[in-house]
């Protein structure tokens, strides 16, 4: 009886041993097998010519990823320029200044904000975003735009990272000791003095690392971006011109493009790309936030 | 001394018009699909399967979205279930607060979480030629629980860590292994948290597209095979929007109330479980 106690808990440990190493090396895997499949196109061409070449004619073998390198970043530093000041005075009225009730309210509305699925966000700026941009914001530069453009896609993608940005910010705002701002009030600071030296400061490996989780996010998605930005195969060079982000050109061609070879490693390297910058930022962000959480102990 | 107090109340002024444009922003959206969706909704839409020539504007409905994406969805919340409680329960019953390994894991979990979906549809497309599949149920049920799994161990894991350590030290002094320990105490006492984990995986699982859009296919027919393609409700209302005959994208804007409104039933239901369950938790 004992012994088959014991023995399920061994076989319990080692099974859940396995399942945390499997998290770990799953990301390996991802990345492993993303490489291995990209490995066609890298032996071909040389990454410069790669990265920086400005043609996309995948029939003729000419595989410049430029356009759309510029598109991804054009979309996202929009996105990114409009969402990140609100999404920061947004938080830091929620978690400062707001009363209980409101609080109450926002929350949930913020995380219902969250859970809406990106497809409805593209319908959204199908319906509402694109005309405005074609008929008020692009006459009034004097310019002629069928609407769906990077300002489109940003403004989507703006609203879509509004939640992840707010949502950990406020987290971090949390974590900052109310002590702190008491011994501030103390001094004769008035509250927004007492958030702008002491508060803000504190917490601004957090607030980064929330950009940075914004900024990832809104850099990797696929679904909105596609649905508004344009997807024109020329590296942008307004905010109202048309763009073809990387996640964009993955989806719209994927799958019918497996009878070239060349054109399906190009894909799965454009994959391998997200990866690693994803990756990157992530790990970046998760520094930030240990720190904040190892100062504020 | 005035300075400052102006100062205060500009940056309080700016303040709350930054949080209006963002709650507004949440209604706009919102608002615009249940103006546009409600009056090209009827039940058709929700009973019947596209017919001959539905993208041109004939009769039909998109069950075959409603029904593929919820087994699909629900499949990969399964799959993922398996997945997710283990990696939860080691960090908390079995391993020492300070394993490097956790911390490994935690760090893994938060990179997959951030991994965007689409290139979980590019991975899961290469496991799926790797293993001879083609687009099928069973492809999606893949990816999407590849997609969902992270977001459902680190929920799983975050209300794990809340379980008091006196809870776990009393289960073990009566005897108990720490198997037993696992889904006895800790189960229970995290109940709520873990279902609430489970549904937010759900809802996040069944609005994405982009991890579906190679892997699952799409299909006009109900089918309920691990190896045939099926429809989803984002792909679904991508594809009725992409037509270019109005009728068809209104069935769009009302697919897109539907799914919005499945997510949102998900997601009171969590709330409302998560009460429910309460009552086993020891405080």
């Amino acid at each position: 009886m004992k012994s088959r106690r014991l023995f399920k808990d061994n076989l319990a440990r080692s099974i859940m041993w396995f399942s945390a190493i499997f998290c770990i090396l799953l990301v390996i895997l991802i990345g492993f097998a993303l490489f291995q499949r990209s490995r066609y196109i890298l032996a071909m061409k040389s990454l410069a010519d790669l990265f920086f070449l400005d043609s996309w004619h995948p029939l003729k073998g000419e595989f410049g990823f430029f356009p759309f390198i510029m598109g991804t970043l054009w979309v996202t530093c929009t996105a990114v320029i409009i969402s990140v000041p609100l999404s920061f005075l947004t938080a830091i009225y929620l978690s400062e200044y707001a009363p209980r009730m409101i609080r109450e309210w926002a929350k949930p509305a913020i995380d219902l904000l969250a859970g809406i699925p990106s497809v409805i966000y593209g319908v959204w700026g199908i319906l509402v975003i694109v005309p405005l941009t074609k008929d008020y914001i692009a006459p009034f530069f004097g310019r002629h735009s069928s609407g769906y453009t990077v300002f489109a896609a940003g403004v989507v993608l703006a609203v879509m990272i509004f939640p992840v940005i707010i949502h950990v910010s406020i987290e971090v705002f949390r974590s900052v000791s109310f002590e702190l701002r008491e011994a501030s009030w103390a001094l004769g600071a008035t509250k927004w003095q007492t958030i702008k030296h002491v508060v803000v400061r504190k917490a601004l490996p957090g607030i980064i690392a929330a950009n940075v989780l914004g900024f990832s996010r809104a850099f990797g998605e696929t679904m909105a971006v596609l649905m508004v930005a344009g997807n024109v195969p020329k590296a942008p060079s307004s905010i109202l011109d048309p763009a073809y982000p990387l996640p964009a050109l993955i989806a719209n061609n994927y799958g019918e493009m497996l009878s070239i070879p060349l054109y399906d490693s190009a894909l799965l390297m454009a994959a391998l790309v997200l990866f690693i910058v994803v990756l990157f930022f992530s790990i970046l962000s998760r520094f930030a936030l240990v720190r904040v959480e190892r100062s504020s102990e | 001394m005035r300075s400052r107090k102006i100062e205060e109340a500009i940056f309080r002024g700016i303040m709350i018009a930054a949080t209006l444009v963002v709650l507004s922003c949440s209604i706009l959206i919102l608002a615009t699909i249940l103006i546009k969706g409600l009056p090209a909704m009827n039940l058709d839409m929700i009973t019947k399967t596209p017919k001959g020539g539905y993208y041109l504007g004939k009769s039909g409905g998109i069950l075959n979205a409603i029904v593929g994406s919820i087994l699909l969805t629900g499949g990969a919340t399964l799959v993922s279930i398996f997945l997710s409680l283990p990696v939860a329960l080691y960090a908390n019953v079995y391993a020492d607060k300070s394993s490097k390994l956790i911390a490994f894991t935690r760090v893994s979990l938060d990179v997959l979480w951030g991994v965007p979906s689409i290139v979980y549809g590019a991975f899961g497309f290469t496991i799926m030629l790797f293993l001879g599949l083609k687009a099928s149920l069973l492809g999606g049920i893949i990816a999407v629980a590849l997609l969902i799994f992270p977001i459902m161990s680190r929920g799983m894991d975050e209300v794990m860590r809340m379980v008091p350590k006196e809870l776990l030290n009393s289960s073990y002094a009566l005897g108990a292994t720490r198997f037993e320990t696992a889904l006895k105490v800790v189960v229970r006492q995290a109940l709520p948290g873990i279902l609430s984990a489970v549904l937010i995986a759900f809802g996040r699982g069944i609005g994405d597209a982009a991890s579906v859009i190679f892997t699952a296919g799409f299909s006009d027919r109900i089918n309920f095979s691990l190896f045939e393609p099926a429809a989803t409700l984002p792909l679904a209302i991508f594809f009725q929007l992409g037509t270019p005959f109005p009728e068809v994208q209104e069935r769009a804007y009302a697919s897109a109330l539907i799914l919005t409104i499945i997510v949102f039933l998900i997601s009171i239901g969590s709330r409302i479980l998560i009460r429910r369950y309460s009552k086993h938790v020891i405080k």
